[in-house]
């Protein structure tokens, strides 16, 4: 993995618009902007509607991403290219979840739909039609994401990185500002966890910093790169952007997103928390 | 910059708890007379940044087909960046719970 492999950028997509094996997919918080209009020839996913299980509040299953997968027209081989709004938030937890179910290429478009439209970029509406394919999954890599009792026996012990807002990490805000202040049970932090909020690996446009300035970053604010990090933010999506940013542009490869993050250790019983910056 | 009004600027607050969110919002015109487009139009394609009081980044959205944005901020000094096509505007604004913080933003 690195910048090279897992990084396109916009006049890399506007060169491979029409090339067959490449995929394009909008992932999204604000789910109206992709028919709002999108990159030609793009397709979506819906962050909660197609890549949460409601039931069971966990990823969907194997089964159900081939079926995802198969029924939009991608294959094993398929050079899979994300982008989204928000600084490429879902984007990146979609880059994660194909990287859990294993695909081979996935991509990420460097500044995402922003910096597409801040270039002034084309968008269309049309929506294109794929043929079904046969896409075969593999089993889940839990090597990449961190469960609970993972986190609550690594306070101490390994780098716990809380990409949220400071206003978060301190206590005084439960959410991200544009959304409802609603979340976990309390508001706080884990113990020990630095914060390191994932904005500030991203320029203004939101292309990521370069690789320099992203291991100052991290290494300023004590991150141990010979020690496990754990990402977290509310709900996982921010810290699968903060971990693409470890595990994919830097290359560490001890780095795992904690998807259940804030809404679920924020209203455990009796987990130790910390309020404060 | 305009306080709650009759016509505000951001997203009709109707269901909103106000009583216990401090709201950041307002619209995005593209104004001036020279750039082919007429004059108060929404800007339906902007990124609107709202950083905290030391200039951190706290949350980004964008601009509705109406060219609105909203923020649930808390109470205190903030900053609101709006980018778009060939432009970028600040404007400083005070939080409070209750009274929401309506503003008008021409690029």
């Amino acid at each position: 993995m690195s910048r090279a492999t897992s990084l396109v950028s916009t006049d890399w997509v506007q060169e491979n618009l029409s090339n067959p094996n490449v995929v394009l997919i909008e992932v999204d918080e604000d789910t109206s902007l992709y028919e709002k209009g999108h990159i030609q020839g793009a397709i979506t996913f819906h962050w909660r509607e197609d890549l949460q299980d409601g039931l069971i509040r966990d990823l969907i299953s194997k089964e159900k991403f081939e079926a995802l997968l198969s029924k939009n027209g991608i294959s094993n081989d398929s050079t899979v290219v994300l982008y989204g709004g928000n600084n490429n938030w879902f984007a990146t937890y979609a880059f994660w979840y194909f990287k859990i179910y294993g695909h081979q290429d996935v991509r990420l478009i460097d500044g995402g739909r922003k910096l597409w439209e801040l270039k002034g970029l084309p968008l269309v509406t049309e929506v294109p039609t794929r043929t079904a394919s046969r896409y075969v999954a593999k089993e889940r890599d839990n090597s990449i994401r961190a469960f609970r009792d993972q986190v609550i026996a690594s306070i101490g012990i390994k780098n716990i990185v809380d990409v949220r807002s400071p206003a978060e990490f301190a206590g005084e805000l439960a959410a991200p500002a544009h959304l409802p202040q609603e979340g976990g049970q309390i508001k706080g932090h884990i113990p020990g966890a630095k914060n390191i909020p994932w904005s500030k690996a991203a320029n203004e446009d939101g292309t990521f910093k370069s690789n320099d300035e992203l291991a100052d970053l991290y290494k300023t604010a004590g991150v141990d790169f010979s020690k496990e990090t754990i990402a977290y933010c509310r709900i996982g999506e921010r810290s699968a952007f903060s971990w693409f940013v470890l595990h994919e542009l830097l290359d560490l490869q001890n780095v795992t997103n904690y998807d259940g993050s804030w809404t679920e250790y924020g209203s455990l019983v009796g987990v130790p928390v910390a309020v404060g910056a | 910059m305009r306080t709650c009004g009759a016509t505000p600027g951001g997203p009709d607050l109707a269901g909103v708890d106000l009583a216990n969110q401090a709201v950041i919002q307002g619209v995005v015109l593209r104004g001036g007379v020279s750039d082919g487009v007429p004059n108060g139009a929404p800007v339906d394609n902007a990124y609107v940044r709202l950083l905290d009081l030391n200039g951190e980044f706290t949350a980004e959205v964008p601009t509705n087909l109406e060219g609105q944005f909203r923020f649930f901020a808390a109470p205190g000094s903030w900053t609101v960046v709006v980018l778009a096509h060939g432009a970028r505007e600040e404007v400083k604004v005070q939080a409070q719970t209750g009274i929401p913080v309506d503003l008008v933003i021409q690029i």
